[in-house]
């Protein structure tokens, strides 16, 4: 049969441009572990979040105007006045947020299962430039809407550069292009913040999964899939990353967009946080706001910077607090990756990162006062005594043995089913069972019926078993 | 460890404290569905506001649209004389007066309630009182020393601030001494439909979206009980 005039069509791309070999490469012959969980939906999502952007942030720009004079009144232009404009803008500054989201949650995963180690340092490494390029992206984009936390939030980051001893007055003046932010700072902003750190993202995001795919991707058991193969050569644990990451990273992606949506819909300013409410009031250089915050996402460094009582040590800790995250692959000397078989003291050391992390993240929303102030500096060193105490104690880690082969993983159907067996065990439980008296009715039914009322004493057993299960399993 | 927990929890909540203070804001009654506030709530900003504040990002025609008002009735009743309906709500007052007689140009009003909120707004028009020795004989619970004079000070009519004593300490209470055009009741809901245009100028959207969320998000859950039977489907054959 003769070939259809589409189909040779389509041949004559494929003879001449590689399209077959990179989908096999990458997608269809890719092979990854077969027990992802929850934590590796991130990756995908964090690409879903940098296509909005840029599709979101192109079509802001076609109404968009960085001009210090134009700048606010066109963002409220796009809100009121353009089609569906609003939408889009809440895409993007929604997005922005989703976007840190996904990526600390992203580099939690790497760090607690150990994805951080050989022979993935270089992804890490990669990874570690997307983090800063995308702070840079989203500093730079902050200052754009020409709001009173837009331009304060600028002024208060780019005076940090003076206090470079030296070169220091000169370095900023040059960033800023004026003694303070003004116009000149919002047109440079605005060229970075649409082109070039963007091209700089994707191309850190192209080298971030060739990385990946060249060593294969890590899983929850810290287990390298590639060392038992089957006769064909595959990985026995692994599966073609096409179709079925494929089809269970949309379903990622469904619950995702929920969240998205919901916020977008309800919630656009998510109390402050997403759009700061000091932000609706167009900047004024002769205006100092009483407190100013910048966007939550940076909020943690912000409070690390707050806590040195010296500026330039105040910045050198805040841009150590980025670096030591770099050194991450050196500093753990742990042979194990998974959190699962590693030891009790590196369980408990993530467990007061992260809650030291979230807590420098509160206080930086906060106005400084002497509490806080000495509440940041104690989470600040547990935040890099996490890092740099990192060498001594995984040495004595006392890990457990790692296994040959994958565990195998429940379904939710599987999930929900223990749960269904335990459910009736567990209201029996927190529950007691008293006969119902009732004066009026047939006395032959006398005793008949029972009504449940909460048993305390129950709920507290129920508590305190969960409370030793966690704490259990920091061991 | 116990201990280390404790001590944040009660820091934590001692901050949570500190940050209520100040003075206790009064609730709006914002409702954007209901046309014949946002009707009236434009009306006395065209009357009461607009003299001093622009609204710039507001055009007469969308408001019209939005809260149901006919385009003619609208430049009749609501819109000041000679204005067009694709005007922006523009003030009628210059900039180098402005700060001739107030010191500062008043703000424009067209983001107010997002950046300061309806219940400050609510609770800043009606805590107005009288404070002899001040530049505008005025003063305000809310925003002391504020620049504005108290616009609605013939319908409320003028208000003392009295200290009171109680166990708990002190609080400032403001009773009405001479009363104005309106009953108290008539002015909590004058303001209140003043605040609640205020609201919809803030962003005019937000019914809609509101609206439209709905369906999105009924979208999203049929599509995630499709990709979820999918990938079901396809994970069939992994153990």
């Amino acid at each position: 049969m003769k070939p259809s005039r589409l189909s040779e069509c389509g041949n004559w791309v494929l003879d001449r441009f590689p399209v077959t070999k990179f989908w096999n490469e990458h997608m269809a012959h890719y092979y990854a572990p077969k027990n992802f969980n929850f934590w590796y939906f991130f990756g995908s999502l964090a690409l879903l979040v940098l296509v909005n952007q840029i599709i979101t942030g192109i079509l802001l720009t076609m109404n968009y105007k960085p001009d210090a004079k134009l700048a606010f009144d066109s963002i409220e232009y796009i809100m009121r006045d353009v089609p569906w404009g609003w939408l889009v803008r809440y895409m993007h500054s929604t997005g922005a947020s989703a976007f840190f989201i996904v990526i600390y949650l992203h580099m939690f995963r790497g760090i607690m299962y150990g994805s951080f180690k050989h022979p993935r340092e270089l992804i890490w490494i990669f990874g570690m430039l997307l983090f800063v390029a995308l702070m840079a992206e989203a500093f730079m984009g902050y200052l754009l809407p020409w709001g009173q936390m837009s331009y304060w939030g600028a002024q208060v980051i780019i005076s940090l550069f003076s206090a470079i001893p030296v070169i220091g007055d000169d370095l900023s003046l040059w960033i800023r292009g004026d003694y303070v932010i003004a116009d000149a700072t919002l047109n440079r902003f605005f060229a970075f913040h649409v082109i070039a750190v963007p091209l700089v993202l994707v191309m850190l995001v192209f080298m971030h999964i060739v990385a990946l795919h060249e060593v294969g991707s890590n899983n929850p058991d810290g287990i390298e899939i590639k060392e038992s193969k089957d006769p064909w050569g595959h990985p026995v644990d692994g599966i073609p990353f096409h179709p079925y990451y494929t089809v269970k990273d949309i379903v990622g992606v469904a619950v995702f967009l929920l969240f998205f949506a919901t916020v977008i819909f309800y919630m656009p300013e998510m109390g402050g946080y997403f759009l700061e409410h000091a932000n609706f009031i167009p900047a004024d250089p002769m205006k100092t706001p009483e407190h100013i915050a910048p966007v939550w996402y940076f909020t943690p460094f912000y409070s690390i910077l707050r806590a040195i009582p010296d500026k330039f040590a105040g910045v050198i800790a805040m841009g150590s607090s980025i670096v030591v995250l770099f050194l991450l692959p050196w500093l753990d000397r742990c042979p194990v990756k998974s959190i699962r078989y590693r030891g009790g003291i590196f369980k408990k050391a993530l467990f007061l990162f992260v809650a030291s992390f979230l807590a420098l993240g509160y206080l930086g929303t906060q106005p400084v006062t002497p509490v806080a102030t000495t509440l940041a500096r104690l989470f600040t060193t547990i935040y890099f005594g996490f890092f740099l105490l990192m060498p001594i104690y995984t040495r004595w880690e006392k890990t457990k043995p790692v296994p040959k082969s994958l565990t195998k993983v429940l379904s939710l159907e599987e999930k929900l089913h223990t749960l269904e067996e335990q459910l009736p065990g567990l209201i029996e439980e927190i529950t007691e069972k008293k006969p119902v008296s009732t004066e009026i009715g047939d006395p032959a039914f006398k005793g008949a019926f029972f009504s449940r009322r909460p048993n305390p004493e129950g709920m507290i057993n129920v508590i305190r078993r969960a409370a030793k299960k966690a704490i259990g399993s920091l061991d | 460890m116990k201990n280390l927990i404790a001590l944040l929890l009660f820091l934590g909540l001692s901050f949570g404290a500190a940050a209520s203070e100040g003075v206790e804001l009064q609730e709006a009654r914002i409702n954007l569905s209901d046309n014949d506030s946002l009707q009236r709530g434009a009306h006395h900003f065209v009357t009461y506001c607009l003299g001093c504040h622009s609204a710039k990002h507001m055009r007469y025609l969308r408001i019209a649209l939005d809260v149901g008002v006919d385009q003619k009735k609208m430049l009749k009743d609501i819109a000041p004389e000679g204005a067009s309906i694709y005007d922006q709500l523009h003030s009628a007052m210059n900039k180098h007066d402005a700060e001739k007689w107030f010191g500062v140009q008043p703000p424009d009003l067209s983001l107010i309630a997002r950046s300061r909120g309806a219940d400050w707004l609510y609770s800043y028009l009606k805590s107005y009182y009288i404070e002899p020795g001040s530049p505008r004989g005025v003063n305000n619970l809310v925003y002391e020393d504020t620049a504005m004079p108290n616009p609605l000070w013939q319908l409320q009519g003028e208000q003392h601030a009295e200290i009171r004593k109680t166990i708990w300490g002190e609080y400032t209470k403001l009773v009405i001494e001479e009363p104005g055009a309106l009953s108290e009741r008539e002015f909590d809901r004058f303001v209140n439909d003043l605040v609640n245009f205020l609201v919809y100028v803030g962003e005019p959207v937000q019914l809609e979206r509101e609206r439209m969320g709905k369906y999105v998000i009924f979208f999203l859950l049929m599509f995630l009980v499709i990709a979820y039977l999918l990938k079901k489907e396809y994970w069939k054959d992994v153990h």
